[in-house]
């Protein structure tokens, strides 16, 4: 019988797998695709905590997170693509103007 | 189903977000004009914008003293909130203010700049009014999103590319962690409700205890030190202050900031009241980490918007104390602290922008050499802002400190406070050292380019004048602060 632990084990393990992407990649879009992947992994903790709970706010929650991601990523493709512009890379590694 | 949405309707109370939607309203009909606008015509958006930042001001105020709840409690538009929106108000006022001439300046003349700072405010708003998980969160979200379009607004220059791509990608994670600890406290508790969770956390002892508990709080937290540019969340802030345009880093480290300072209040003391021993012992650790962080590297600075950077991730630190202290005093003394710290940040970004020449150059300190002889008047100005930031009297930045630091005395923190009161000395040192290349500098240049407009005298005068009412006469805000907290 799968249970509500099945589904949070499943999304931690997205989210530590989206953590882990976002510290060791090097290519700004795979970055943001592993933040997604975060997002995501909250996702179905919400829906999975919903279903469990038997209230309809955690259904709700989803809905505005996954507009507020797509808002989210017509702004961060944005400024990857005027960054990709100025420099023609979108590595982060190439990130360092500013230091100190 | 007919009572249902009866019910549902009579929860629903407009004047809740009325200030908000003002805003907003005026924010979509700039988007539009503009586009009838012909380009570099600039100055009707900087006219309109102002406009409705004044007409909201005029509903926030008149809110005073009878607070609104509406959308099932999910929205507060009590003194708390309000108080914080006339901060948020005033700090986006004084950026466009000063913006106009800078943005034609640096060549980029496009009127969505000042839609993009009215949705800011409208964000940072509802933060403030938030009382359920999910205002607070798009709140955040929309606040941060025209964030890491205005840090990244000038297209072709790289550096800020940099600062609103780094911008970009750490807010995005940072969002993630927060929107993970919603989303544990919501299974503990079963709901998104700030009061409801606190209600339940109290009802249940055994629950305070749970890992999943503990690890949402965690989460959460992270979250909002990190908007908070606390450390060690801090990192993206000294990059992403000296890249974005000039006025936007002054609005981001004075609006945006209080912003996140209200919602991590009103989340900390709504739901998690009864763990307060733990999290102020976590955060008494984080102040001083901060205070110290903030203060040492800004020694090191030799770009002066880089140098305020850092100190705004000291004066975090100060706000944090604070929030340690947890009394009366302490909180008052944060609200009071981010309207000094609005008054007295951006009046020092104003004059940086004059003294600036196109391209972001001559921010160092080397290019200030004798700036206070060729200019006295904004050399004066300069000085004054910078003796706040210090925390002279009679300015308002000793008041904001005096508060705060008086507050962690009564709450027993001897100890943070005498931390808090040994960095403000270490940050005479960074502060003086501008005065010092202003003064006692041979000037190389005339600085025949640094031209005055009107309108950002205007921003410097707001700036002055709150620095010196706030600190002669504490008192008054000071007992608005006191009827605004819970």
């Amino acid at each position: 019988m799968i249970s509500v632990y099945h589904y949070m084990t499943i999304a931690a393990i997205l989210f530590a797998m989206g953590t882990y992407g976002v510290l060791t990649r090097k290519n700004a879009i795979v970055i943001f695709m592993c933040i997604e992947l975060m997002l995501n992994s909250v996702n179905l903790t919400f829906i999975a905590l919903s279903r469990h709970l038997n209230n309809m706010d955690g259904q709700i929650f989803v809905f505005f997170v996954m507009t507020v991601a797509a808002a989210e990523a017509a702004v961060g493709l944005a400024l990857m693509i005027s960054f990709f512009r100025n420099r023609e890379s979108i590595d982060v590694e190439e990130i360092d103007l500013l230091k100190w | 189903m007919e009572n249902l949405v009866q019910t549902a309707l009579n929860n629903v109370n407009m004047w809740a977000i009325m200030p908000s939607i003002i805003l907003v309203c005026f924010a979509m009909g700039l988007l539009l004009i503009n586009a009838f606008l012909p380009r570099g015509a600039t100055k009707p958006a900087m006219w309109i914008s102002l406009i409705g930042l004044a007409v909201t001001a005029f509903s926030v105020i008149s809110g005073w003293g009878s607070p609104q709840y509406g959308f099932s409690d999910a929205v507060a538009l009590d003194n708390f909130a309000t108080f914080f929106n006339v901060t948020f108000l005033i700090a986006a006022a004084m950026t466009i203010l000063m913006s106009d001439d800078y943005i034609r300046r640096e060549g980029y003349p496009i009127g969505e700049y000042y839609p993009l700072i009215l949705f800011t405010t409208a964000g940072a708003m509802w933060m403030a009014s938030g009382t359920d998980m999910m205002t607070i969160f798009l709140g955040l979200e929309v606040m941060s999103i025209s964030l890491y379009v205005l840090a990244g607004f000038f297209r072709g220059d790289v550096r800020s590319n940099e600062a609103g791509l780094k911008y970009f990608l750490l807010g995005a994670f940072s969002t993630g962690f927060l929107l993970y600890g919603i989303a544990l406290i919501y299974g503990v508790t079963g709901s998104t409700r700030l009061s409801e969770i606190g209600v339940f956390l109290n009802a249940h002892p055994s629950l305070l205890s749970n890992p999943m508990t503990l690890a949402g709080i965690m989460l959460l937290s992270i979250g909002f030190l990190f908007k908070i540019a606390a450390a060690p969340f801090h990192m993206w802030t000294p990059d992403v202050y000296e890249g974005a345009p000039t006025p936007i880093t002054a609005f981001m480290s004075a609006g945006p900031k209080a912003a996140a300072f209200a919602a991590f209040l009103r989340i900390m003391e709504y739901c998690f009241f009864s763990l307060k021993p733990e999290w102020t012992a976590v955060l008494w650790a984080l102040a001083v980490l901060t205070m110290i962080i903030g203060n040492v590297i800004a020694i090191s600075q030799t770009n002066v918007k880089r140098m305020l950077a850092y100190s705004s991730i000291a004066h975090a630190g100060y706000a944090l104390v604070g929030m340690v202290a947890a009394n009366e005093i302490g909180y008052s003394a944060i609200l009071f602290y981010m309207l000094a710290y609005t008054f007295m940040n951006i009046g020092a970004f104003a004059i940086l922008v004059l003294a600036g020449k196109k391209g972001e150059e001559n921010l160092t300190l080397e290019g200030l050499s004798g700036f206070g002889y060729k200019r006295p008047l904004l050399g004066v100005a300069f000085t004054i802002c910078l003796f706040s930031l210090m925390g002279i009297p009679p300015t308002a930045g000793f008041a904001g400190k005096f508060y705060i630091f008086a507050g962690a005395v009564k709450a027993g923190y001897i100890w943070l406070a005498i931390i808090g009161v040994l960095n403000s000395a270490v940050s005479l040192y960074y502060y003086l050292r501008v005065m010092v290349y202003m003064y006692f500098r041979e000037a190389e240049e005339d600085y025949s380019w640094v031209k005055v407009p009107v309108s950002v005298v205007v921003s410097i005068v707001i700036a002055l004048v709150g620095i010196f009412y706030l600190g002669i006469i504490p008192g008054a805000v000071m007992d608005l602060a006191r009827l605004a907290i819970f």
